[in-house]
């Protein structure tokens, strides 16, 4: 079964197109949601969650039909919004018990439940603290905690880093990898840093405008598209022509010219070509995290890892 | 330390870890998660389950009402005489019960929406109307609770003060019963007008202060009918004030002559329901609103 299905999927504002016509079709795993801000993520979060009405389209999310059945698909999921909000005079376990609850679980189970959420995120002996005392990386914890608390079968956490140092995100990516592989749960992980979800999903979808870019298995993007970069000091446009005559798919990006690794007479191709062109060669070098280029036309925000 | 003797038999070197369990038990349905959300709201009125500093002020007030019963009471068991009615009671506890809204409305709903915790409700099975009704639900059953409690401690000493044998405790019955319906009409106008006040900021100081002015702010409206106003006018002069609507309600209900208006009775039944349905829907417009 499909975790997350959209056919068509368009939801309109007075003022902008947030989502325009959206056809998405998603296994389970962790799936990275990237696209500026603007693009339509938190847009498409409400709408699978149920709080928001689409205008256009069909949507389905766990098989449900958020708009029917948003209190079953709510009962199943568990979301984590962009900004941390917590109330900062409420003890951390307290508050996760208190938000299991009002996911429907009796009260021993929410209690028992919390401690593990909190233990999982990391904050077992913190836990009785209040979260107001809490860094902000602890605040994401709980943010994420209290998502966790039910079990849902799906988590949808937007920008979960946001305003973490590097350490704290390292430590929040690796949290949302071990949830998705060693938990079994669902992930949807909403960004507009490309390069910091790409090393943890296992699937991407880019939207922009409300359109989709691309949604493909990270695995089968990357090895299709290793790429060569190819950086001479002059005659860039020359070797471009060149290589095109050859029939290879050049891009250029930059002073670099980026060209499809089809295998070793990929090199052999591009250094004869530099040879008879006789053009001073800078660099010549093969990128196997070649997904920032699969979003060349995303603005830059987001292809910057 | 125990836990490295314990680390150097577990796998792997990890001590906590046990690995995720996944929840096989039961899950709630929407109305017992509105029941727990109750619970919660009614139990942070009165600061159970927070912080001693949020006991201090819900802890004076029930003391007040506890201490005017206990000496009501004693009065009467020294005296005999009845000083003070199930309904005077209520009449008494009036300021201190706007004082007590003024801070536990914006308590119940304030903290919430200052600290952007809706969201985390909202992306849960239960609904925006779901929450503001148990809230409001919790601020009525509040401030009801501030009257019921020291009324009932009136209605167990007046039954063992009576004198009237069997007939007089059935009349010492009828007689809580009559002040705690009138307790409860209290509670559920004066709750329902305050809660949407608070609702409208987020902050605590600022929707005390609201609910402060909107209690009061009709006040010399009524003064003024009541002093330069024809006859129906001063019949009609407590309608404009939800605690002088109450006496009116009272006056009408417990045939008190203690406040004249006419036979304007269903009039003020009439407004009063109209207060709370509207104060309701405000309140209920405002949560639809509110960013999630």
């Amino acid at each position: 079964m499909s975790l997350i299905e959209t056919h068509s999927l368009t939801k309109r504002y007075p003022r902008v197109t947030a989502l325009d016509g959206l056809t998405v079709d998603v296994e389970p795993g962790i799936i990275g949601l990237v696209g500026a801000n603007g693009a339509g993520k938190s847009t498409l979060i409400k709408i699978m969650l149920g709080l928001l009405d689409r205008d256009d389209g069909a949507v389905r999310v766990l098989g449900l039909d958020p708009a029917t059945d948003g209190e079953a698909i709510r009962a199943r999921v568990g979301y984590m919004p962009e900004h941390a909000s917590l109330p900062p005079d409420m003890i951390a376990a307290e508050f996760v018990t208190h938000m299991g609850r009002m996911s429907g679980l009796p009260k021993a189970a929410a209690r028992e439940r919390a401690s593990e959420a909190l233990r999982h995120v990391g904050l077992y002996e913190e836990r009785y603290r209040q979260i107001g005392g809490y860094s902000t990386g602890m605040k994401q914890r709980v943010t994420l905690a209290q998502a966790l608390v039910h079990d849902p079968d799906l988590l949808l956490l937007d920008e979960p880093t946001n305003g973490l140092d590097p350490a704290g995100r390292e430590a929040m990516l690796g949290l949302i990898e071990r949830i998705g592989t060693e938990f079994g749960i669902s992930v949807v992980v909403c960004s507009h840093l490309l390069g910091e979800v790409e090393r943890i999903c296992e699937s991407l979808i880019a939207i922009d405008g409300g359109k989709l870019l691309r949604a493909d298995r990270v695995s089968s993007m990357t090895r299709r598209r290793d790429v060569l970069a190819v950086e001479v000091d002059e005659g860039a446009d020359q070797l471009l022509t060149r290589l095109s005559g050859l029939g290879l798919d050049v891009v250029r990006a930059g002073p670099e010219l980026l060209v499809p690794l089809a295998g070793d007479e990929t090199f052999d191709q591009i250094l004869t070509a530099v040879a008879e062109l006789d053009l001073p060669l800078h660099r010549l070098d093969q990128r196997r995290h070649g997904l920032a280029e699969l979003f060349a036309d995303v603005p830059a925000e987001v292809s910057h890892g | 330390m125990a836990e490295l003797s314990a680390a150097g038999r577990a796998p792997a070197g990890v001590i906590h870890d046990i690995g995720y369990q996944r929840y096989t038990g039961v899950r709630l349905g929407r109305g017992r998660v509105v029941q727990a959300l109750f619970v919660h709201s009614l139990r942070t009125a009165y600061g159970l389950g927070r912080t001693a500093k949020a006991k201090v002020f819900p802890g004076i007030l029930v003391g007040l009402g506890v201490t005017i019963a206990v000496v009501a009471v004693a009065i009467r068991t020294q005296t005999g005489e009845v000083e003070m009615t199930y309904l005077q009671f209520v009449d008494t506890m009036g300021i201190p019960l706007l004082l007590f809204l003024a801070v536990i409305a914006p308590e119940l709903v304030c903290r919430d929406l200052r600290s952007r915790v809706l969201p985390l409700y909202f992306s849960r099975p239960l609904r925006r109307s779901d929450y503001a009704l148990a809230k409001l639900a919790a601020t009525v059953s509040a401030a009801f609770l501030l009257l019921a409690g020291p009324l009932l401690l009136m209605a167990l000493g007046g039954l063992f003060a009576q004198t009237g044998g069997v007939h007089g405790a059935w009349h010492e019955v009828t007689d809580f019963l009559g002040g705690l319906g009138y307790a409860a009409l209290t509670a559920v106008v004066l709750g329902a007008f305050a809660l949407p006040l608070a609702a409208l900021t987020s902050r605590r100081a600022i929707a005390a202060v609201v609910i402060a002015v909107g209690f009061t702010v009709t006040t010399p409206v009524v003064g003024v009918l009541m002093s330069l106003g024809g006859p129906t006018a001063q019949q009609l002069s407590s309608l404009a004030n939800p605690v002088s609507l109450l006496s009116g309600l009272e006056a009408w209900l417990y045939r008190d002559d203690r406040v004249d208006i006419g036979d304007f009775g269903p009039l003020y039944l009439l407004v009063a329901v109209a207060l709370v349905a509207v104060s309701t829907a405000a309140l209920l417009t405002r949560y639809r609103k509110v960013a999630a």
